[in-house]
């Protein structure tokens, strides 16, 4: 193992790792607010309601994230009409393409987390809230979403873990985030074992920061009391 | 609107055949090494557990990407040394060599999970009763563990085989054939990437839920006998 060359090149990964962080988090938060309407639309009761975020879920979870973004990236470059229009500079850019797919990529599976959590709050709590007097609305805002937030935390730390190894995909569309900015100094040293592995820790770095952080906010906000174990 | 594929049809069939070998092909060596890993992180020795420990945790918090990539790129210096320790003219890795490790020890990382769970769900009492039995270790795993550990880890291990056949997108990047590949080559002589791109999502799609339904006629085989439990 070469260790002068990994250092040599640290500051660079450093700065890829900082790029990749940025993706991650800006990601998980607009795809959670994205994924609020849409998983509580999912767990209504009227069909009609369900079957688009459904067929949403069903589409961005059925396919690969390699296939979502080519299709954003290179797919809308196809049409003339997104060509000329007025979010062209936005959708021609790598940057804000690998933003947009990993938002809607990860809204798609922070939905079923969010409907998954909606229907295992025991139904005597909303009842108990409609009976109080509350109304629906009240009810979901006083009760339904605290109550799911905590059921479905943990589920939506996996969520961003698994969206911080997603991110590695943003390096197909020329972004130069960790493994983007690992290749390209792969290209100029030819020692990839050692660049890798760099990129690796930093991985597994941040990913260990990440549990530690959700670890903490769950202890902040009593997940395991509300268990009702 | 018809769909014109331009006469890339028969290669696209073609990716989907290999997309499929391929994940069926890192399906087996995942399946061994989460074996291999549960077995290792349940045993009484404590180096095997610290073995089978960090291999789940440094596998999983590594993207998949970069262990496709670390895996076809790292190893030609690596094959490159042992072709001279053979005294052979060359040694590579394939892409499909490569894909299939890479997928297959990601999935393996998951497995071993998974069948760690299984492994701990079944009543200590049976292992005790091999034991009074006579039956050697590897008789009350093989005979009496296994067949019912499959029960419960057919779940989990569903589910991880729908991310490993999405995961096998990511060997294009190596110049694997399969659907992602194909379809690339197909958008540079068409030049229409959208439409070549949501094929390609529509024949994953197909593949899912293929997948779902084998899994659901497995998942109904196997629990042939047990009553579902009120959840």
């Amino acid at each position: 193992m070469n260790w002068e060359l990994i250092f040599k090149w640290l500051p660079r990964i450093a700065e890829g790792a900082w790029l990749t962080l940025e993706l991650v988090a800006i990601a998980v938060i607009a795809g959670l607010i994205l994924a609020i309407p849409l998983g509580i639309a999912r767990s209504s009761r009227q069909w009609w309601l369900r079957s688009l975020p459904y067929a949403y879920i069903f589409f961005f979870r059925g396919t690969p994230l390699l296939v979502q973004l080519f299709l954003v990236y290179y797919g809308l470059a196809q049409f003339d009409a997104v060509r000329q229009g007025p979010l062209w500079p936005y959708l021609r850019d790598p940057y804000w393409c690998a933003i947009i797919t990993l938002t809607l990529h990860t809204a798609a599976y922070i939905a079923e987390i969010l409907r998954g959590a909606i229907q295992a709050i025991p139904p005597g709590e909303i009842e108990a809230a409609r009976a109080l007097g509350m109304s629906r609305a009240q009810a979901l805002l006083h009760i339904i979403l605290p109550r799911a937030t905590r059921i479905g935390l943990p589920a939506y730390s996996n969520e961003v873990i698994l969206m911080l190894k997603a991110s590695a995909l943003a390096s197909t569309i020329t972004l130069l985030e960790l493994t983007g900015m690992s290749r390209t100094i792969i290209a100029r040293t030819y020692q990839p074992v050692e660049i890798f592995f760099a990129a690796g820790v930093f991985y597994l770095l941040a990913a260990y920061v990440l549990v530690q952080g959700f670890r903490l906010l769950e202890r902040r906000l009593r997940v395991d009391a509300c268990q009702g174990r | 609107m018809t769909l014109d594929l331009y006469g890339f049809g028969p290669a696209l069939a073609a990716g989907t055949l290999m997309t499929i070998k391929l994940a069926l092909s890192a399906l087996s060596l995942g399946l061994v090494l989460g074996l291999l890993g549960a077995l290792a992180k349940t045993s009484p020795y404590k180096p095997l557990q610290w073995l089978g420990g960090s291999y789940s945790t440094l596998v999983r918090g590594v993207p998949e990407l970069l262990w496709v990539l670390l895996i076809y790129f790292g190893s030609v210096s690596l094959l490159r040394s042992l072709a001279d320790l053979l005294g052979v003219a060359s040694l590579e890795l394939s892409a499909f060599a490569a894909g299939t490790i890479a997928l297959g020890l990601c999935f393996g990382a998951y497995a071993t999970e998974v069948f760690r769970g299984a492994i701990l769900a079944i009543p200590k009492g049976h292992r005790e009763a091999g034991q009074a039995l006579g039956l050697s270790k590897l008789r009350i795993f093989r005979r009496l563990i296994l067949p019912q550990m499959w029960r419960i880890a057919l779940p989990g291990l569903g589910n991880l085989f729908m991310i490993l056949m999405k995961d096998t997108a990511l060997i294009s990047v190596i110049g694997l054939e399969e659907i992602m590949r194909r379809s690339q080559i197909a958008v540079t002589s068409s030049k229409e990437p959208f439409t070549f791109f949501l094929v390609a999502a529509f024949i994953y799609l197909g593949l899912t839920v293929l997948a779902m339904l084998g899994l659901h006629f497995l998942e109904k085989r196997a629990s042939l006998g047990f009553v579902r439990s009120a959840a």
